[in-house]
């Protein structure tokens, strides 16, 4: 059976929110070649969305189509995960100026691509076609994307003071984040169910193996797990991705149906 | 029928890669089929890279060249098998170190990743054939391409990503 529009729409939202993120850097990168990973890491993140909304709204049918599910639903009816919503810098309220983190920036990239590293890796099973095909481009991206996080954040966790702090403080803040990967949405017990989809919480342990190596060889410490749990899923946002939804969104709702 | 197919297919070797202009449609495995049906040809199409810009100018080249030769056609985009770099022949590789980009190496499939761990085997210098490279930037160009340098003849190169 095929997988439910809503859980293709969680795929494609986390993986156009993060870009939209990460695409901050273009232009601003710490060094040039920075720059360009963050800008191809934004655009393999752009090419899985494009496929997943076009899948999405073919399903969907009437005047569905991919620019119409990007930029025009508002923040409560994205279901990207709270962590890629987050701003490139350590915690600060929503409006407040802050320089980039660029550690913020590799740890959120790296927790994120080592949980789609296994997801599209299992998702290349799914019993609906078309997403299993998704899943098998996108597993080679997830992957480049964790090996080239990995090598950054090793880097940084046993590099000097000033980055193996900052690198840290990127993982303490971001990691509470972490737990809503297990917690799963109704459209993941639907695709869960219906679709050959994995449930979330079969993920945990591989993932855990991963990220905790990779944490150790660079010399940083796994904080604890606590109580927070976000609900970027569930609709329930953080602040951020308003602003961030306004940014990405104006031209096209400015201009509606325009065509270049 | 089969002619116009003979014919398209003879149009379409001449539309090659925006990015890699060496590399034709059919070398770089993006073109998969073309056959004939009621309401025309179709021309069957497996983009390579999600993030790779040249997929829609592709498909505009294909479009322009069909119109060219006024043969109806129609494009199916593909997705199923995913494109892979080891779909690129001998002869496709040959060119391109002949332009002076190596030729991906077979893509890992399956395996599990190792962060820093050195490649397999050593990535051969497209230009001097040397062994000793070293890696610039895994992120190059363009999406498909990562930047290398020689540790003998000391020249840059770009390495076809394999995926």
């Amino acid at each position: 059976m095929n997988a439910p529009t809503d859980y293709l729409l969680q795929l494609a939202d986390t993986a156009l929110v993060l870009a939209q993120r990460n695409a901050e850097w273009c232009g601003h990168g710490p060094v040039l070649e920075e720059d360009l990973a963050m800008a191809n890491i934004s655009l393999d993140l752009i090419g899985q969305a494009r496929y997943l909304y076009q899948y999405a709204a073919a399903g969907l049918g009437g005047d569905a189509s991919e620019d119409r599910l990007a930029y025009f639903r508002d923040a409560n009816e994205y279901r990207c995960l709270t962590l890629v919503e987050l701003p490139n810098h350590g915690p600060r309220s929503g409006g407040a100026a802050c320089a980039p983190d660029y550690a913020t920036t590799i740890v959120r990239n790296f927790l994120h691509a080592a949980l789609m590293a296994l997801l599209w890796a299992e998702l290349q099973h799914s019993s609906d076609t078309q997403l299993a095909a998704i899943a098998a481009r996108s597993v080679k991206e997830a992957r480049y994307h964790l090996r080239h996080c990995g090598d950054w954040l090793l880097r940084f966790g046993d590099g000097t003071a000033e980055s193996h702090a900052r690198a840290q403080a990127a993982l303490d803040h971001l990691w509470p984040y972490t737990q809503e990967f297990w917690t799963p949405s109704p459209a993941e017990l639907a695709a869960c169910a219906h679709a050959g989809a994995p449930h979330p919480a079969s993920l945990h342990a591989a993932w855990d193996n991963r990220v905790d190596a990779a944490i150790a060889a660079a010399t940083l410490q796994r904080p604890p797990n606590c109580g927070f749990l976000c609900r970027g899923k569930f609709g329930q946002h953080s602040e951020h991705l308003s602003y961030l939804l306004a940014e990405m969104q104006v031209v096209a709702r400015a201009h509606p149906d325009a065509v270049w | 029928m089969d002619e116009l197919v003979a014919r398209a297919r003879a149009a379409l070797e001449l539309v090659t890669d925006p990015e890699i202009p060496q590399l034709n449609l059919r070398e770089l495995g993006v073109l998969r089929d073309v056959r004939a049906s009621a309401e025309g040809l179709e021309i069957v199409l497996t983009p390579t890279y999600s993030g790779c810009p040249a997929l829609d100018q592709i498909e505009q080249e294909v479009r322009a060249k069909m119109a060219e030769l006024g043969l109806p056609a129609r494009i199916t985009r593909q997705l199923v098998p995913a494109w892979s770099s080891d779909w690129l022949g001998a002869d496709a590789r040959a060119k391109l170190r002949a332009a002076g980009i190596a030729p991906p190496q077979p893509a890992a499939g399956g395996a599990v990743v190792h962060f820093t761990a050195p490649r397999q085997a050593p990535l051969p210098c497209p230009r001097c054939g040397s062994g000793r490279t070293e890696t610039i930037a895994p992120f190059g160009s363009t999406a498909c391409k990562a930047l290398h340098r020689c540790l003998d003849c000391g020249e840059p190169f770009d390495y076809f990503k394999p995926y």
